[in-house]
């Protein structure tokens, strides 16, 4: 008889889950409030068109991906595992829809559980992109998919406002050492001529995929997706997605 | 349903362990479960009997045992049972705490001074405890 060591047997499933997956693309920032959920959800959407894509809500505390879609009132199905439901054309997984409206206050550990939990239960069998739409900063849920999905590959937002310009670099900086992939850069919100962002990228040898202006629109349209894939920020974005899936 | 996710899980742990060990043939697997998780006993054994076939679980006995769950603030330290307070949770929000255990951090809070910051001390995990072979 063996006592066994290191024995959570979840740890040896996630990479078979995933591994019908071609591309896995983590979109992260390190400021909140840059539009990472939203080019994680409207990147899906326009994918959607000619792909499989998946996306997964990894914000616990302020998931917003359901909200975007306008999708509040569905559930996974259950069949020897968790098969997220489509919406508008995305296999979509979020907490939303075992948490409702009620918050969850996790601490860092039990971060980590639930991550392992989701990739654990969750069964995405193929697509051709999974976005994950992280919570903002450099944290437990950005240590644990670095550790947990192998080849993922990271799509950074950011705007060129001083505040996020800081954490941006933290952010770049952190990626290096962990040496992932990561896709190239993002500004979003772009108002004027600013070239910090593009100066920074160019610095740390990010590839700047381009710039979002900032889109009056997108807010009138949240919930509604079809209107949302017509807005220039939209349109906009899929030149830039051009640049990652070629 | 999501029991047949474990005992993927589970089955796909001892053989990667079994191949690393050289190991030919396993008689009997020890499993532990937390409480939170409300496994389908039934369920998780015939997905565990069903994933083994053809593999050296075949003939494998699968002895799985429920760990009772507590929880313990971290704001006045009382430490109380889940089995205390599950009858004042809706039917589905346990549901929700039976696919995710962390889940149960929207649904619950200290029975003694109502805080929301507590932890699960026990009875939310799974885990392999012996393997014989």
């Amino acid at each position: 008889m063996n006592k066994v060591n290191n024995n959570d047997p979840r740890f040896s499933i996630i990479n078979k889950r995933l591994e019908k997956i071609n591309r896995i693309i983590v979109v992260l920032s390190g400021k909140g409030g840059v539009g990472k959920s939203l080019i994680a959800t409207i990147s899906s959407l326009i994918l959607s068109k000619k792909s499989k894509v998946g996306l997964l809500d990894l914000d616990f505390q302020n998931p917003s991906c359901h909200t975007i879609l306008g999708f509040f009132n569905g559930k996974p199905i259950e069949n020897k595992g968790v098969i997220p439901p489509i919406v508008h054309g995305i296999k979509f997984m979020s907490i939303v829809y075992y948490s409702g409206e009620k918050p969850i206050p996790l601490r860092g550990g039990e971060i980590t559980d639930t991550i392992i939990e989701i990739f654990t239960i969750v069964k995405w069998n193929s697509l051709n992109y999974l976005f994950i739409d992280m919570p903002p900063g450099i944290g437990d849920e950005v240590l644990d998919i670095i550790k947990l999905v192998k080849n993922c590959e990271i799509l950074i937002v950011t705007t060129s406002s001083k505040l996020a310009i800081e954490t941006f670099k933290k952010v770049i900086e952190m990626l290096k050492i962990s040496n992932v992939k990561i896709l190239g850069v993002i500004e979003n919100m772009k108002r004027g001529r600013e070239k910090n962002v593009i100066k920074l990228a160019e610095k740390y040898g990010i590839r700047y995929l381009g710039y979002l202006q900032f889109d009056y629109k997108i807010e009138k349209y949240l919930s509604n997706p079809s209107k949302l894939l017509k807005t220039n920020f939209s349109k906009k974005l899929e030149k830039i997605l051009l640049k990652i899936i070629q | 349903m999501h029991e047949w996710a474990l005992a993927e899980s589970i089955v796909s742990y001892i053989l990667e362990k079994a191949n690393e060990m050289n190991i030919k043939k396993i008689l009997e697997v020890e499993i532990k479960i937390g409480e939170l998780r409300q496994i389908d006993m039934e369920i998780l054994l015939i997905a565990l009997k069903t994933l083994s076939e053809n593999t050296i679980l075949e003939k494998a006995i699968f002895k799985i045992s429920i760990e009772e769950a507590f929880l313990k603030c971290r704001v006045c330290g009382y430490e109380w049972s889940y089995r205390e307070e599950k009858s004042k949770i809706e039917e589905k929000d346990i549901e929700a705490i039976h696919f995710i255990p962390e889940i149960i951090h929207s649904f619950i809070k200290c029975p003694k001074c109502s805080s929301i910051d507590f932890e699960i001390v026990k009875g939310k995990d799974v885990w392999i405890e012996k393997i014989k072979f």
